[in-house]
């Protein structure tokens, strides 16, 4: 025995709606001006890491540091997943150690440039005992040893229109980006040394990105470039890195 | 009738719209985060102790699955993460929301919903938690005090298994009571034994 909704409840729902709606898209441009919402925020999925994304950049507003241990707790063990790159390019560098690798720097910077691996050991380095966590469950414990990102985008004279920073492998079609709170953290580093020795080619020879806080995944392997963007869009399939184009979500901080 | 069927017998309180609405709501999120957790965990079916664990080092339990490392973990983060906040949101509302008639069940049913309500689901969360790297950055002693990210994995594994275990009990309890109507109630909040309507 329902009773027609009277137009007073009509209105009030309506008007109920229409803030629910307006409050919604008020809470959905603020969280794009402060840079909470990922590239990969398309679907139902994306709701939900939005929402995690979302939450934890406001947890981690102060620059949090992702734990360091003790040299005791390095792991023996440390898996290599993938084999290195197969192309030529990558075989000419690798015979001749590097000596005729260089990472390019461009895109929203006043300087792009080209760094040699004598020139990135030249600068103050940082060395940390981190964590790694693979997507797959395992995790092992390594020192870290490379030059802070910040320091070379610094270098470089990254514009202040800038929202992320993309690195590109020479493993083919292998790409990801991290925002700036993440390319600016103290423990994102351009590393070329794990455990006091040069990265070996498993471990991503020569220079490999080390994300300290995002799982395994983010910490590309084989660096060739570096652009800094405001337009995240434009690379591949707008999604913000090659991750979500194979089903893994951009951002990894889990 | 045995001791047993006496001792699973329901009173038959109609639940409020409250308590049936997230029911359901947590029965679909749980079942995202069941199917889900199982893509991301047959990525790797080895269990540690402590801080690390890889192939190559001691386990803990050798699960017996097979390592299925076809990308499936990838839409089962995804939907593992969507169903969680569906879950805990839903939780939320519950927790606020909803007056369940505790008064109608016997004391061993009292007790095992108390424990997963307020002892599960909170590790659940706790040791999820504990297993990102950022949210420890911020909050380290998550996962310190549960000896280390692979010891949150391993509880986070083993409190789910219980969970699981607690929906086959209570699905059994539901079916032994009389299933077709325990599950009308719990849609529509009429207890409709004898087709009685309110």
């Amino acid at each position: 025995m329902n009773k027609p909704l009277s137009r007073r409840k009509l209105i009030h729902a309506g008007l109920a709606t229409a803030a629910g709606a307006s409050g919604l898209a008020a809470a959905a441009r603020l969280a794009d001006r402060y840079g909470l919402i990922p590239p990969d925020h398309n679907g139902i999925y994306g709701i939900g890491e939005t929402l995690t994304y979302a939450s934890q950049r406001l947890l981690m507003t102060r620059h949090s540091l992702a734990r360091e241990f003790n040299r005791s707790q390095i792991s023996k063990v440390f898996p290599v997943n993938g084999d290195p790159p197969a192309d030529d390019t990558y075989g000419r560098l690798l015979a001749r150690r590097f000596a005729d690798w260089r990472l390019a720097v461009d895109g929203l910077v006043a300087r792009p440039a080209l760094y040699s691996l004598a020139d990135l050991k030249s600068y103050p380095s940082r060395s940390q005992i981190t964590e790694q966590a693979c997507e797959e469950g395992w995790s092992s414990i390594a020192e870290w040893t490379g030059v802070p990102l910040a320091y070379v985008l610094n270098l470089a004279g990254i514009l202040s229109r800038a929202k992320y920073v993309v690195y590109f492998s020479f493993q083919k079609d292998w790409w990801d980006s991290i925002d700036l709170a993440e390319a600016l953290h103290p423990q994102t580093l351009l590393a070329y040394a794990m455990n006091g020795q040069e990265l070996s080619t498993g471990h991503g020879a020569p220079v490999r990105m080390r994300v300290a806080r995002q799982l395994g995944y983010k910490s590309v392997k084989y660096l060739s470039r570096i652009t800094v963007t405001d337009n995240i869009k434009a690379f591949g399939q707008g999604l913000g890195s090659a991750s979500p184009e194979g089903g893994y979500s951009w951002y990894a901080g889990i | 009738m045995g001791p047993l069927s006496d001792s699973i017998v329901v009173r038959p309180v109609p639940h409020n719209a409250v308590v049936r609405a997230t029911h359901w709501i947590n029965a679909l999120s749980f079942l995202g985060l069941l199917v889900s957790g199982i893509a991301i965990l047959l990525a790797h079916p080895r269990l540690y102790w402590g801080e690390t664990g890889s192939v190559g080092t001691p386990s803990l339990v050798d699960l017996p699955l097979p390592f299925v490392l076809t990308g499936q973990s990838g839409w089962g983060r995804y939907l593992h993460f969507l169903s969680a906040w569906v879950c805990v949101f839903n939780g939320v509302f519950y927790l606020l929301g909803a007056k369940p008639g505790f008064a109608a069940y016997q004391r061993p049913q009292r007790i095992a919903y108390a424990v997963v309500v307020f002892t599960l689901f909170p590790l659940m969360i706790w040791t999820g938690l504990a297993m990102s790297p950022a949210v420890a950055s911020v909050f380290p002693a998550l996962v310190d005090d549960l000896g280390g990210q692979q010891s949150a994995r391993t509880i986070h594994f083993f409190v789910a298994s219980a969970l699981v275990l607690f929906l086959l009990g209570h699905v059994f309890m539901v079916y032994r009571a009389g299933f077709l109507s325990h599950v009308r109630g719990m849609i529509t909040g009429h207890i409709a034994a004898t087709g009685e309507r309110a």
